[in-house]
């Protein structure tokens, strides 16, 4: 069975984003960026499987700007077996991600896809759900355990106040959440190899995919601003400010 | 005026409290209909009747929407838009688990946990866990949108007189079965409900210890409790307790943070909160800039002394 994996070019995980001046948008010059660590869980989960021998061949796909490639090489060294670029420099909604990753399933035909629960950066949590539903395909989303069982795969899922576990027809699409695994480090050796997987360049236009924006964006702003309180002297004085608060 | 279907988040029994915070926020984009889903479902639907605002109830009632599996849903709803311009739901793990197959199948943008509503299709929404807001405006025919629950009011639950329609054309797609679930069953309020919630952090050193710590003093004041990321990857705690950007977003009357530093991460999941209390060892800690009232100390003094004298 092969595993198609999507992963994303974003602001690394440790850096504070700032919001451009004149409000367009978030400042990603000369900033940090790394893969999505829900993608990285994707691709650790892939290997996971292919080690087991239940997934053989691992594609994965980006869609963003040419610097997505590294995101990409990344992947394979970690160990996916080849990549495909989808290159564009516009910024690429869900759904419009969703219609090319469903494009690309329809030449690959993989029976599992396995997408980050959300970016980071536009934290839409959109994609894999997008893409089971254009696949007419079933979805297990915000994984924390997966096991495939013959035909199908059994997924349990974080849910709010607790798990939930399904079991779905392969193929289908998993979404991962944080406690699915821990991703490797690619090594050293593993970085030099990945430079001659193969890794293809395509464009939006390759998959018939139109990728203007639905939603526009009008502005982009800080967040209101929290200042700093008080700081008391003893745990008398923080009871009195509990008891004028009403809680005690 | 847009007719506008709002989900209603259900235990089989009782309505969810973040199907409150979504009404409020339909309300502002029109007339609101509210869609019940589920297997025996009569008394939510009763119940999602005396919401106020609410004008009418569609229900849903069948075996293959038991467990709201995405695949026999989504369909439901997306044939349900034909007569409705925008669906709104709260973002629960539930909603977001259907409505953007619901948004994908009626080829529309999903606009997601907005904060606020601008216009009749414009929306404020955190980006880059909450270090941003956007203010997006939707070009779509219809709107699929999901709510933070903590940004709106919460419409009263009662009030309200609707007629319950019965819908139709639910239908088992046969890619997806239900196997289980295992809910924490707890007396504490719902962390994102809770009017106080009390945290912990690594410092509180393991689970027995984070247990023998954070729960007296919950206890005292009747307080949910919650996690930072750190001391769920450390096991203190299982994840449904994490409060931050990849766990739950909180905004309580009173957040009291223990033994928490404030990573960017935590901070964004609960810095709506009304009062942010932070007792820390180190002075310097982040959360110490955006908390209320600060007490630096060690919280394994300090924390049973309060206890002491709540």
């Amino acid at each position: 069975m092969k595993a198609l994996v999507t992963v994303k070019r974003v602001i690394d995980y440790n850096v504070k984003p700032r919001v451009k001046a004149d409000g367009t948008g978030v400042d990603l010059a000369n900033v940090k960026m790394s893969m999505n660590p829900f993608d990285e869980i994707a691709v650790e989960e892939a290997i996971r499987l292919k080690e087991k021998g239940v997934v053989t061949e691992i594609v994965a796909v980006s869609v963003g700007p040419a610097k997505a490639q590294e995101t990409l090489r990344t992947a394979l060294a970690m160990g996916a077996d080849r990549a495909i670029l989808v290159q564009t420099d516009d910024e690429v909604e869900p759904l419009a991600v969703a219609k090319i990753v469903k494009a690309i399933a329809d030449e690959e035909q993989p029976g599992l896809i396995i997408t980050g629960k959300q970016a980071i950066d536009d934290d839409s949590n959109q994609v894999g759900q997008m893409v089971a539903a254009l696949l007419g395909r079933p979805q297990g989303t915000f994984a924390n355990e997966i096991s495939v069982e013959g035909d199908s795969v059994v997924v349990k899922r974080e849910i709010d106040g607790g798990l939930e576990t399904v079991k779905l027809a392969l193929p289908a699409v998993v979404t991962t959440d944080l406690r699915l695994n821990e991703p490797r480090y690619a090594s050293l050796p593993n970085i030099m190899k990945a430079k001659s997987k193969p890794l293809a360049t395509k464009a939006p236009a390759d998959y018939g995919v139109d990728t203007t924006a639905r939603l526009k964006t009008l502005k982009v702003s800080e967040p209101p601003v929290r200042s700093a309180g008080i700081k008391v002297a003893d745990v008398d004085a923080l009871v009195a400010k509990l008891k004028e608060l009403g809680v005690a | 005026m847009a007719n506008v279907l709002v989900w209603v988040e259900h235990d089989g029994s009782a309505v969810k409290d973040a199907t409150l915070a979504a009404v409020t926020a339909a309300a502002q984009l029109g007339d609101v209909t509210a869609l019940v889903v589920g297997a025996g479902v009569d008394g939510v639907a009763a119940a999602a009747a005396q919401i106020e605002g609410v004008s009418k109830v569609l229900k849903a009632d069948d075996a293959s929407l038991a467990n709201a599996l995405a695949e026999n849903v989504a369909p439901l709803v997306a044939g349900l838009m034909a007569g409705y311009d925008a669906f709104v739901a709260a973002a629960t793990t539930t909603a977001k688990n259907v409505a953007p197959r619901v948004a994908a199948l009626l080829d529309v943008a999903q606009v997601s946990e907005i904060l606020s509503v601008e216009g009749p299709k414009t929306f404020t929404r955190p980006i880059y866990a909450g270090n941003a807001i956007a203010t997006v405006e939707s070009t779509d025919a219809k709107l699929v949108v999901t709510v933070r629950g903590t940004a709106f009011a919460k419409a009263n639950a009662t009030g309200g007189s609707a007629a319950v329609e019965t819908v139709g054309g639910a239908a088992d797609s046969g890619l997806s079965t239900f196997v289980g679930s295992e809910i924490a069953k707890s007396e504490r309020p719902e962390l994102t409900s809770a009017k106080i919630i009390v945290s912990g952090g690594r410092a509180l050193k393991d689970a027995a210890t984070f247990e023998a710590t954070i729960t007296p003093l919950a206890d005292k004041l009747g307080a949910g409790i919650g996690a930072s990321r750190a001391a769920v990857d450390a096991g203190y705690v299982p994840n449904d307790y994490q409060v931050g950007q990849t766990g739950k977003i909180v905004a309580p009357e009173v957040y009291i943070a223990v033994g928490i530093s404030g990573a960017i991460q935590h901070l964004a999941g609960m810095k709506d909160s009304k009062t942010i209390i932070a007792i820390n060892k180190d002075e310097d800690a982040p959360i110490f800039q955006v908390a209320d009232i600060g007490l630096v100390g060690d919280l394994f003094n300090i924390v049973p002394e309060l206890v002491g004298k709540l």
